[in-house]
């Protein structure tokens, strides 16, 4: 049997997703025996896959290149988990809903700035006018809430969708956990 | 007919970016820019919050050196209180910011840098990771693997938490150290000094086959600035900051995290999400300077432990000065994680460590309070003003990336200049250009607490717009 192939992406969030991913050490290790981490920020891939089994993804969509980058990983991936609660309710991203991103802007680059005062523009992507979860972009197959989630409950959950056994999410993890 | 080469994302990299390379018309590289392109705004949103909120919220702008984030919070929020914190708690705290220096050196070397470093330059992008490099050097990855283990899970013994431990609050720690956690985290020094030996040793080693590298990633004179004791020894949590110049002589002394903006304004580039730090006297760009481990090595004379003293005499003798190259960022930095792991059981044999006081408590005595810390990648400044009811009016945060910003631009022109030519470039070499980004170890997640993503795609597009090569990976 060909191994499956997985990928994990960062949107608007911390990495800290990804850090407890990494948590689980060397059971991380072992996990490669039986997926290929085909994209990833920790490995060399520069183009989302054409097809990946198990696409893990953290954080909110705060900027229209965080919308593209949805809707390609949507339509090449077979599962899509929403890994934390930024990418599950929005989060600490979402927290600038009700200010805006031009007061966001404005306070980083004019106000706290001390020359050269401008907001970028050339290259950066646009911020989007609010942060929301992935969810309200594309289809999520599987949530799995925490900030981040533990070690434990990524090496559990993956373990349940890699062997295609029953995953009881509530007992590993909640919003905030 | 000018030309940008795009590598997008910048892959191995914590957080999000973009590297573009301009080239004129005979193909020459004319200039090079790294962009960061995500940004969060927690200098607005946090208005409004009580301040006891913000360590725990600003833990939240990176999962990577959550530690340092909450530890540089809780010193401004405890500028406010006017309080001392105890003892105690202050040991606690620089315990957990060395078990976090350990980790985070661990995953920038092993997990992003070693494929580089082992695997080559040139190697098979699909084997250049971490999995990669346990195929190749089981005990080498490991080692890597373990000493991540070590940094992680001590964090987790004194915060309950591998990340975001809601430990760390204003005025000190929640819970002093039980004996047993104690005894634990003693039981696993030896493995921690076996790897770190190990690492150390294969680095030397694999360091003489880069001798090209050293030459041209981001090698060149500039200020550095860091968090020294007044022994002149190195210092993480505590203390004030020093800037030394090119040679090393000393251009401003004692910066506390209140003098922090006196000394060192933001600039703002069109291109970057991230700002660009400077020393305001000079003015920017003149006034840029660089953090983190090469910046505290050049800056310190010592380190206050045997073995990782040992190591900097020898780290010394790579230049008559200041080391320059940021190829050198990696020796620094294994540096760092030895003394980490000695100053960690310093720590422990502390008679008052296991003391149960460990928290004072205040309300609001001052309405402006500014905190510092040195995270893995460098000095952190955190700095917020209140209201009467402790409520935060306004905040603004100076992390490493920012700091390290116009280093690393100027680091990614002079290999883009060096190793591209006539207009030509291949996989490897980009990924040269890429791992000068990587030496820096840029936290692109900090970077856009008030910035932003930061992959690395290749493009070669004509003068009109349009695509004439690409390199993906």
């Amino acid at each position: 049997m060909s191994k499956l192939k997985l990928a994990t992406v960062w949107l608007d969030g911390c990495s800290g997703c990804h850090m407890s991913f990494l948590d689980m050490d060397e059971r991380l290790i072992q996990l490669a025996e039986l997926v290929d981490v085909v994209y990833s920020p920790i490995v060399d891939a520069k183009e989302f896959p054409d097809q990946v089994d198990i696409a893990l993804v953290e954080g909110a969509v705060a900027s229209v290149d965080d919308e593209k980058k949805i809707k390609k990983i949507r339509a090449h991936s077979k599962l899509l988990v929403a890994m934390g609660d930024c990418a599950v309710a929005g989060n600490v991203p979402s927290m600038r809903n009700p200010i805006g991103p031009e007061a966001i802007l404005d306070r980083a680059y004019i106000e706290n700035a001390s020359a050269q005062q401008q907001i970028p523009c050339v290259v950066v992507p646009k911020l989007l006018r609010v942060v929301r979860p992935i969810h309200e972009f594309v289809k999520v197959d599987v949530f799995l809430p925490g900030c981040p989630p533990s070690a434990d409950t990524f090496h559990t959950a993956l373990t349940a969708l890699v062997t295609g056994e029953p995953l009881d999410i509530p007992a590993l993890t909640r919003f905030g956990a | 007919m000018s030309q940008t080469i795009t590598i997008d994302p910048v892959t191995r990299l914590e957080g999000h970016g973009k590297i573009t390379i301009q080239l004129n018309g005979q193909g020459e590289v004319e200039d090079a820019h790294f962009h960061v392109t995500q940004v969060r705004g927690f200098e607005k949103f946090s208005e409004g919050r009580p301040f006891y909120e913000m360590p725990s919220l600003m833990a939240r702008i990176c999962g990577i050196c959550p530690v340092s984030h909450l530890i540089a919070s809780a010193k401004a929020c405890e500028a406010i209180m006017s309080v001392r914190i105890p003892h105690t708690a202050a040991q606690l705290r620089r315990m957990m910011n060395l078990a976090q220096m350990v980790q985070s050196h661990a995953l920038s070397l092993f997990y992003l840098s070693a494929p580089d470093l082992l695997l080559g330059m040139e190697s098979d992008p699909k084997m250049r990771n971490v999995f990669g490099v346990v195929a190749a050097k089981p005990e080498l990855g490991l080692a890597g693997v373990g000493l991540r283990r070590f940094g992680q899970h001590i964090i987790e013994l004194l915060g309950n938490k591998r990340i975001h431990p809601g430990w760390v609050v204003p005025g000190g720690v929640t819970e002093p150290l039980a004996a047993a956690k104690r005894d634990e985290i003693l039981g696993m020094l030896p493995e921690a000094y076996a790897n770190i030996a190990l690492a150390l040793k294969w680095y030397k080693q694999v360091a003489a086959s880069f001798k090209p590298e050293i030459e041209v990633f981001a090698n060149f004179p500039s200020l550095y600035m860091g968090l020294v004791n007044e022994d002149e020894s190195i210092e993480f949590t505590d203390a004030a900051l020093r800037l030394i110049d090119a040679k090393g002589a000393i251009v401003e002394d004692g910066i506390t995290a209140s003098r922090f903006t006196e000394v060192i304004g933001e600039a703002v580039e069109n291109y970057s999400y991230t700002k660009f730090a400077y020393y305001k006297p000079l003015g920017y760009p003149e006034g840029s300077y660089r953090v983190g481990p090469l910046a505290r090595l050049n800056i310190v004379k010592s380190m206050g432990t045997p073995r990782a003293n040992q190591e900097l005499a020898e780290f010394k003798q790579l230049a008559n000065g200041p080391v320059e190259s940021a190829f050198y960022y990696h020796h620094a930095r294994l540096i760092e994680v030895l003394y980490g792991i000695e100053k960690i059981e310093e720590i422990l044999t502390d008679p008052l460590i296991l003391d149960k006081q460990v928290r004072a408590t205040a309300g609001v005595n001052r309405l402006e309070g500014a905190g510092q810390a040195e995270a893995p990648r460098g000095t952190l400044n955190h700095h917020y003003k209140v209201d009467e009811d402790g409520k935060i009016t306004w905040a603004n945060l100076v992390i490493a990336t920012g700091q390290n910003n116009n280093a690393m631009n100027k680091g990614v022109l002079q290999a883009a200049k060096h190793y591209v030519k006539d207009g030509k470039f291949t996989e490897g070499i980009l990924n040269r250009v890429e791992a000068v980004v990587r030496a820096f170890d840029p936290c692109l997640s900090c970077s856009t607490h008030a910035f932003g993503q930061m992959p690395l795609a290749l493009t070669l597009l004509s003068a009109d717009g349009e695509v004439v090569d690409q390199v993906i990976r």
